[in-house]
């Protein structure tokens, strides 16, 4: 008899929806039927059926090919290139568990590596505006519940998040907000005429690239003063009603996606959103809140964070302690000045997002791929080793776009002989122990490991 | 766990449970527990002229989830002050790398308690919803055993069963939420204003009216503390109270105190307090603006001393720069109107709120000289020293690294005059406060009794933490302190604290001059109370997840099992 799991999260977007229900094979090997997600989560649970998933790792050889090679073995040439190298960098994690960013902090710090994240090309300005200026947010639930008047600036989640206006910003009937969409007023700020503006109640189309000086006018009226009769190419009455609008807010909501981080600006655009927020606080109550992209983008935040106290390009090489200066310690820089002697991808694909030339630099050097699936990182990878899915064969905590903490789990058996991310690092971590000689460190997370495995390479 | 046999020789003992205040004597362990004696092939640790404590209990403390993290997210600043950092030996040894001064990592928030000689340490504040975040930190923290309180006082089922007197419900309900998030005890943050300021709003005054909800902060104190002794936990109703670190609160304060009159503890683990009263020097505030700003800590401290149910920390003001961070968001949010510098905001829906802002104690500004007068000021006027607890509100008036320091200030008038000497408007604050004029210097005893014993007890842990009594766990703090002839210096006083000579936690050595030499065995602490199952509560629970007021499933919410991988769990039996 096929199964019904219920209130399942679904590990693609950054809505992190957790009330997917999926109906599996008695054996618990296929994914049959998806409920209640959108059409890009019931895809990539349907993906996890695919026949042809990689179950071994596969090494280059020297005559280019690929050739499928034990778990011991990638493990093995894993530590030993990682402990060779001088700077390795680990990126990724955008669609990965945070067991598995935990667990690959010890080998960063072993080897000495850089830990980056996909924030590094996507909410990397975000960060960088959190530093300086703070971020007053709150969870999904308090739009939900509360917000009468909701600001997408720069995002379309129509697209990028399905699901995400139906369960928490235009839609849903809250607490307060038992009207759903008529008691909402949705303002959409963006340069193009996305499927998000066609539903909102005013669309600023604004001036491609000149996000900044449109929040500058909107916190100069909020101020009281006069701007200039066009800003951004918005008329001057649009922005002063707009402004307004947010001001009689019982409860005003900033989304903010990439359009803002990547465009003319970029982090001064996001400081600046924050500043507008903060002064509408003191008006009424306003929070504001990134479109993280992937269901677990903001995992690697939280977890190096406390273990790191920086969010992303976290360079470890000095042994000593811990430093972070994007621009210097970013991904991409370090790439592009060809700094780095190794590459590890996780869970994403730099070979797809990276810019060319940093991924040619890269490819001077040992390059590692671990994904679960086939991908551009995966296919000129030097090593490629398959992982489970967290979040469909592994179970595990993701963070959602609001840093609110949802237990993920598994729904079907992992492939067998397949280990998770965890899994992988921890057996890797204990080769590095091996070679050097020293102790591995587990602390209370790993007393009772779940995979204490006799040495892996004889 | 246990490296078999221990013994601490001759060391000058000082343990408050027993009464014993510096006696020269061994303390013998065995499979993690104090014990009576041990063999002779026994590991030696050689404490003579050295103090003999157990190991510390902190009882209010900020050190994981997910306000401390976005603390260290949004400042990375905050690295630059790390001071120690991970050195060659300890980079070989494999001890985790180090970071953060005000917001410690959670391997340095271990190490550093460690070195201490820190057992124990009370997460002051977890948001249910995100209870998974905490214990994640919690687990990664190596050495020392935490446990969290989840915050009770603006959360929606709460505030609706006592606004209709239905303080059955009200227990039934903290009953499951102390399970499904493993947490310890009820913890109470502006009642009602933290409510408020979902909306922008805020509740200053015990008697304000909650927006939508109808109660007062006075009737969600009182009814916390009746379901608190209904269910007979641990510890008590654990009070954040309104209007923190406004001139002139003393008295709202004191009207807060008083609710726990006339009620008795109620419990198995000899507790003997009804309401703890947490970060004190934020509450004790006379004058009207910040212009005549000056300090109440002894009309609060009359009052504290006469009443018996009544047990508070300090809070104490170090002069660092620090970054607060409380679910008192509306205080954080003008606290940021009256510094500027950044701000974050978390608010959670059904349950509660947090703001962070950083905050510099600067010693050239008379009123964060006067915090300072005012926090030390509440130890010294303390009759009771088993009720009253030296904590820092860490990172909020200091980190906690700076526990030693202020040890340093009640143990010696010499220090605190250097201290006073020092500010700038020295005289203003000699006028706006008792400081000068007190001579007391606290004993090693009051000090063991206001950060082993005391908190021990107030947390109803008195039989495991706090004591050196046979069949205790194994926590032994060595300091290199002659009981006999203490240092005229008061520096060396800190440098003591600071660095324990020895700690031994759950019979392991993890800390040997200073250094760190073991990651330990840390525990998670819990409290699971066991009581037929509640209808009401069961069918209100179920419909806030099902009718999506929570954006999240209902069974998602529980923290798993494997987040809290070394629990030692308390059980509290409640008869129908
Ligand atoms: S909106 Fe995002 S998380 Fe929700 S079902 Fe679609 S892809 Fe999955
Ligand atoms: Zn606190």
């Amino acid at each position: 008899m096929p199964k019904l799991i219920k209130g399942v999260g679904c590990p693609y977007c950054g809505s992190s929806c957790d009330d997917i229900e999926v109906l599996v094979s008695d054996d618990e090997t296929k994914i049959l039927e998806v409920h209640n997600a959108c059409i890009i989560g019931t895809n990539l649970f349907h993906h996890a059926n695919d026949a042809t998933r990689p179950k071994l790792p596969r090494m280059r050889q020297p005559d280019g090919s690929m050739k499928e090679i034990p778990y011991d073995e990638a493990i093995d040439w894993m530590a030993k290139t990682m402990l060779k190298a001088k700077k390795p960098l680990i990126y990724g994690f955008g669609s990965t568990n945070c067991e598995g960013m935990s667990a690959v902090g010890r080998i960063a710090e072993k080897s000495g590596a850089v830990l980056d994240n996909c924030a590094t090309i996507c909410h990397g300005p975000s960060f960088l505006a959190i530093f300086d200026n703070g971020y007053p947010s709150c969870t999904l639930g308090e739009a939900k519940n509360r917000a009468d008047v909701v600001v997408f600036w720069g995002c379309n989640p129509m697209h990028a998040h399905p699901r995400h206006t139906s369960r928490y910003s235009i839609f849903p009937r809250g607490y307060f907000t038992q009207k759903g969409q008529m008691q909402r007023t949705v303002l959409c700020i963006d340069p193009r005429e996305t499927d998000t503006a066609k539903l909102a109640d005013h669309h600023l189309m604004l001036d491609q690239g000149h996000d900044y000086e449109l929040f500058d006018a909107f916190r100069t009226v909020l101020r009281g003063f006069e701007i200039p009769e066009t800003v951004a190419g918005i008329p001057r009455e649009k922005i002063k009603e707009s402004v307004e609008i947010m001001k009689k807010a019982k409860f005003c909501m900033i989304f903010f996606g990439m359009g803002c981080t990547h465009t003319d600006g970029r982090n001064h655009n996001i400081d600046h959103a924050i500043s507008l927020t903060r002064d509408l606080n003191n008006h009424t109550k306003c929070s504001i809140m990134a479109m993280r992209g992937h269901y677990n983008i903001a995992g690697p935040g939280q977890v190096w964070s406390w273990q790191f106290g920086f969010p992303y390009c976290i360079d470890l090489s000095k042994g000593s302690h811990a430093h972070m200066n994007p621009g210097e310690t970013s991904s991409v820089d370090l790439a592009m000045r060809d700094e780095v002697d190794c590459f590890v991808n996780v869970g994403t694909d730099a070979g797809a997002h990276f810019p060319i030339q940093a991924v040619q630099h890269l490819k001077k050097h040992p390059f590692i791929t671990i994904d679960p699936n086939f991908c551009m990182a995966s296919e000129i990878a030097d090593l490629h080793i398959p992982v489970r899915i967290a979040g469909v064969d592994e179970p595990g905590v993701v963070y959602r776009m609001d840093n609110v903490p949802i237990q993920f789990r598994a729904v079907i058996k992992g492939l067998p002989g397949v280990p998770s991310d965890e899994e992988l690092f921890d057996r890797v971590y204990e080769r590095m122990c091996e070679l050097t000689n020293t102790q591995p460190i587990w602390l209370a997370a790993k007393e009772h490991r779940k995979y204490p495995h006799n040495p892996v390479v004889s | 766990m246990a490296d078999g046999e221990l013994i601490v020789k001759g060391g000058y003992v000082v343990d408050p449970t027993r009464k014993i205040d510096g006696e020269v004597a061994d303390i013998a362990m065995k499979d993690g527990k104090i014990v009576d004696k041990v063999s002779s092939s026994a590991k030696v640790i050689d404490a003579k002229g050295k103090v003999v404590m157990a190991g510390g209990v902190d009882v209010h403390s900020h050190v994981a989830g997910p306000k401390v993290n976005a603390g260290r997210l949004m400042r990375p600043e905050d690295k630059l002050l790390s001071g120690t950092c991970r050195s060659g030996m300890a980079q070989k040894n494999g001890y985790r790398m180090e970071s953060g001064f005000s917001i410690p990592s959670v391997f340095r928030t271990g190490y550093e308690y460690g070195r201490m000689g820190y057992s124990f340490v009370m997460e002051a504040a977890m948001p249910p919803l995100l209870a998974p975040h905490t214990h994640e930190e919690i687990h990664d923290t190596p050495i020392i055993d935490e446990a969290a309180l989840p915050v009770f006082g603006n959360n929606w089922f709460v505030m609706e069963y006592l606004q209709k007197g239905e303080v059955e419900n009200t227990a039934a309900y903290i009953a499951w939420l102390l399970k499904v998030t493993k947490g310890y005890g009820i913890k109470v943050v502006n009642p009602g204003g933290t409510a408020a300021w979902a909306w922008g709003l805020n509740c200053l005054n015990l008697n304000d009216n909650v927006p939508y909800f109808e109660i007062t902060p006075a009737e969600i104190i009182r009814g916390l503390i009746e379901a608190n002794e209904y269910l007979g936990l641990p510890h008590s109703m654990h009070l954040h109270q309104n209007d923190l670190g406004n001139p002139g609160n003393y008295k709202g304060t004191i009207d807060a105190l008083k609710i726990a009159e006339g009620i008795k503890a109620k419990n198995k683990f000899g507790r003997e307090q009804v309401m703890h009263s947490t970060h004190l020097q934020f509450h004790a505030y006379g004058g009207t603006t910040w212009a005549d700003f000056n300090s109440k800590a002894k009309e609060v401290m009359d009052y504290v001393n006469k009443q018996k149910n009544i047990t508070i920390d300090l809070g104490c003001v170090t002069l660092d720069e620090t970054t607060t961070m409380t679910a008192d968001g509306p205080f954080e949010h003008h606290l940021h109107g009256l510094n500027h510098l950044k701000w974050t905001n978390v608010d959670v829906e059904l349950e509660t709120a947090a703001g962070i802002v950083p905050f510099v104690y600067d010693p050239q500004s008379k009123v964060c000289d006067i915090q300072w007068a005012v926090g030390l000021e509440l130890a010294l006027f303390a009759k009771d020293m088993n009720r009253t607890f030296i904590t820092t509100d860490h990172p909020n008036a200091g980190p906690f690294t700076r526990y030693p320091r202020v040890i340093k200030w009640l143990m010696s008038k010499k220090a605190r005059e250097a201290t006073l000497g020092s500010f700038k408007h020295k005289d203003k604050v000699i006028e706006a406060t008792n400081i000068h004029g007190i001579d007391r210097e606290l004993s090693l005893f009051e000090i063991a009794q206001m950060t082993r014993s005391g908190p021990a007890q107030c947390l109803g842990l008195k039989n495991v933490y706090g004591g050196l009594a046979p069949g205790m766990s194994a926590e032994v703090a060595v300091y290199d302190l002659n009981y006999k002839n203490m240092p005229s210096d008061p520096e060396k006083i800190e440098a003591a604290f600071q660095r324990a000579a020895c700690f031994i936690k759950s019979g392991e050595i993890v800390v040997k001059d200073g250094e760190v030499v073991s990651n330990g065995h840390k525990k998670t602490v819990w409290v699971n109370v066991k009581m037929p199952e509640n209808p009401q509560v069961t069918r209100d629970v179920t419909q806030a997840f099902t009718k999506g007021t929570y954006t999240m499933n209902l069974i998602n919410y529980p923290v798993r099992e494997y987040l809290a991988p070394h629990p030692y769990v308390i059980d509290v039996d409640v008869e129908a």
